[in-house]
């Protein structure tokens, strides 16, 4: 099924061609032996693409790319090692549900099995965690390969796929002719739901006194924001959110009650346990998000809306599934419902909400609270996109920034990546030059990717890093507080580098807050700079996320600060 | 509880080992597995006997329906479907014992395949009940060697899975 004449090209333009005609305009990647042909050939083009300086960040910025766009994200490497460097990034996506396709280069087709130089069996070791992936043995299946290469990343549940290039395929002259569609028959995403279950559920909602909505990844993925916001106000049903759907609905919205789950609102996993009907759209009931699963929402029905089947009672068991995409699924639900019989219930939320608010407590004045430069962050910069990487920083993030857009709170979920923020936002913020970017790092997690400060500095990516360095690596140091006795085996990095001079070296904005008073001003110099900067901020080095549901407990037992 | 899937996969390279890595991954047990070509050469069929209870055959079932070159997955297992194996069982035998391991063969409706000194080969066709009967039958005179394939089956009548 193709159209427009056939041209002969090699691999490697072809390749190019196909990627302009899939509506690529960047690539985020890293050359090598084995993809040579490919950068030869990309030397003449007009793609943007963006030299960074370890392939992990390649995907991580394909990633970020992907998530702050909704386009498809790609990223580049060689064979063996520059391949093998992606697969963190490529897992990453795989578990966010996030489009990218990696293109790798492969030794030459008569070398492959050999343990050639640099070598590696990259499909075989991405298998898992790619929605699918290809070894191009025939150059001439190039287009075809592409094009559903970038269908089965964006479509459906979206996820990562990789195509493998062969050197000598990259060299071989081709047919060019683009196919105009994809023939894929064991492949083939449900989008609306079945009319039957979506009445179904529209009785169970019309039935609930006490309902509650699950939003998950996958609101924010199908665009569907504003679906669910018309949901919650026409029932009456207060919202909370995973970690991956956090900026699916404004924080402050009168019925969002924040996130749930390990580091959730207080009066988040108390109204999900005490729900009599849970409507879950887009998540996927993560042991982060139920605690121990015995005693989850124990007297709550479920509906539970996903595009991907294999979601639904996988570990919960639904009473109402409806496969399909979130948004169109949501939108004929709306047809059916009306206003739930749930006043008492939102009071009851509501007092629960003055009862036990997100807080913390200030240890002196002259020290900088880590939730207070979350705050400070927020209120100078309201509409920014914020990229996080992993630890405590990360769960203050998720609490007390205010957001208010789709597509605003990038992190790594599932994966649980140190080391995504930084490149994640380099990738945001070319894929949304018009956004303020902000990556809210800890002190571990940046020096994980921070040579990246020289592909931002290099490309002009003005992205701000702000870190909170508490000496430690934090979130497992807590951990070691509460259930280790205090034992902080290999978790005090105090005086790893000096980050002012680190960002200066690389020729980018560095800044230093010591005092509260320091923080605001570091962050909006930051911000006005329009380069790419760095703000140390020296925080309380041992404060720490609450609340806290321990691992395998009932998420409405939790530790709070008042108890430590 | 056992259950026979039939699964129709594109007929390519690397899709057996998706999937076949795909059980090893999420902890499902394949007890066999048969594979090869159908009447349409582009499709495969592997059938795959696998242990678990309706919850794990459904994330079974959905897992390997994921997968972009899976095309149908079909639980055919119970009374409504001809399965079949085929065992080749290399079994001692001597003057003495080759009399009656024929007969045995013959009740069992199996085939001698080789005959040596020491050893006979026979080939068995059936579902899993006559194979373990003739096992067990076979056992007392020393079983050499035994190799059996998957289980290989199809639904009864004009159905197709």
């Amino acid at each position: 099924m193709t159209t427009g004449s056939t041209e002969k090209v090699n691999g490697a333009k072809a390749l190019i061609k196909c990627l302009e005609k899939e509506g690529v305009d960047t690539l985020f990647g890293y050359p090598g032996g084995q993809i040579i042909p490919f950068y030869n050939e990309l030397y003449d083009s007009d793609l943007r693409h963006i030299l960074v300086r370890h392939e992990q960040a390649a995907a991580h910025a394909a990633d970020g790319y992907a998530r702050a766009t909704g386009k498809t994200g790609v990223c580049v490497s060689t064979s063996g090692p520059g391949a093998t460097n992606l697969v963190t990034g490529i897992a990453t996506a795989y578990m966010d549900s996030v489009p990218i396709v990696a293109l790798t280069g492969q030794v030459p087709r008569s070398l492959i099995g050999n343990d050639a130089f640099q070598e590696a069996d990259i499909t075989g070791i991405t298998q898992p965690i790619t929605k699918h992936n290809y070894l191009v043995q025939d150059p001439q299946e190039i287009p075809r390969i592409v094009k559903e290469a970038f269908h089965i990343a964006s479509t459906g549940r979206p996820g990562p796929v990789l195509i493998d290039l062969p050197k000598d395929v990259q060299n071989i002259e081709i047919d060019l002719q683009y196919p105009d569609k994809v023939e894929l028959r064991g492949y083939k995403p449900t989008y609306k739901g079945n009319t039957q279950q979506i009445k179904r559920a529209a009785e169970e909602i019309a039935n609930s006194c006490r309902p509650i909505i699950y939003a998950g990844g996958g609101v924010i993925s199908s665009n569907a924001s504003a679906e669910l916001i018309e949901l919650a106000e026409t029932i009456m049903a207060p919202v909370t959110t995973t970690l991956m759907g956090i900026s699916s609905i404004p924080t402050e919205h009168p019925l969002y009650v924040g996130m749930l789950g390990m580091h959730g609102c207080k009066y988040a996993n108390y109204a999900i346990q005490e729900s009599d009907l849970i409507i879950a759209v887009g998540a996927r009931f993560d042991d982060r998000v139920t605690g121990k699963l015995e005693s989850f929402a124990p007297n709550a029905r479920i509906i539970h809306i996903d595009v991907d089947p294999a979601e639904i009672s996988k570990n919960v068991k639904v009473h109402v599934p409806i496969v399909g995409d979130a948004k169109q699924v949501l939108k004929s639900l709306i047809k059916y419902i009306q206003r739930c019989n749930s006043a008492e219930w939102i009071e009851k939320i509501n007092q629960w909400k003055k009862e036990y608010p997100l807080g913390y407590s200030q240890v002196s004045t002259d020290v900088i609270m880590p939730q207070f430069v979350i705050e400070q962050i927020s209120e100078a910069c309201k509409d920014a996109i914020i990229v996080t990487e992993v630890g405590q920083h990360q769960m203050w993030a998720a609490q007390f920034f205010k957001y208010s857009t789709p597509r605003t709170f990038l992190t790594s979920g599932g994966l649980g990546t140190m080391g995504y923020g930084f490149p994640a936002a380099m990738g945001a913020k070319v894929g949304r030059p018009d956004k303020t970017v902000i990556n809210i790092s800890g002190d571990g997690s940046f020096q994980m990717n921070s040579q990246e400060l020289a592909t931002v500095v290099q490309n002009d990516i003005p992205v701000v890093t702000v870190i909170l360095n508490n000496g430690y690596l934090g979130m497992v140091r807590q951990w070691q507080e509460l259930f280790y006795d205090k034992r902080y085996s290999y978790t005090f990095i105090k005086g790893s580098v000096d980050f002012v001079k680190l960002a200066e070296a690389y020729g980018a904005l560095g800044l230093r807050a010591e005092k509260p008073s320091e923080v605001r001003p570091a962050i909006e110099e930051a911000i006005r700079s329009g380069r790419p900067a760095v703000v140390d901020v020296i925080v309380e080095c041992e404060a720490n996320v609450y609340p806290m549901v321990p691992a395998g407990a009932a998420i409405n037992e939790i530790i709070d600060m008042e108890e430590h | 509880m056992k259950h026979t899937l039939a699964v129709l996969v594109e007929n390519k390279s690397g899709v057996l080992s998706r999937v076949a890595s795909l059980f090893s991954r999420r902890g499902y047990n394949i007890d066999s597995l048969a594979v090869g070509v159908t009447e349409d050469p582009d499709i495969s069929r592997i059938t795959i006997v696998v242990q678990g209870d309706d919850h794990v055959v459904e994330q079974v079932t959905k897992q390997l329906n994921k997968l972009i070159d899976v095309i149908k997955v079909t639980d055919i297992g119970g009374d409504d479907a001809v399965e079949r194996e085929l065992v080749l069982i290399k079994v001692a035998a001597d003057v003495n014992t080759r009399a009656e391991i024929i007969q045995i063969a013959n009740i069992f409706r199996a085939r001698i395949v080789d005959v040596a000194p020491k050893s006979m080969t026979v080939e068995v066709t059936g579902d899993e009940g006559k194979i373990q009967a003739i096992e067990k039958l076979l056992r007392q005179f020393g079983i050499k060697e035994l190799v059996r394939t998957g289980k290989i089956a199809l639904v009864r009548g004009s159905k197709k899975v």
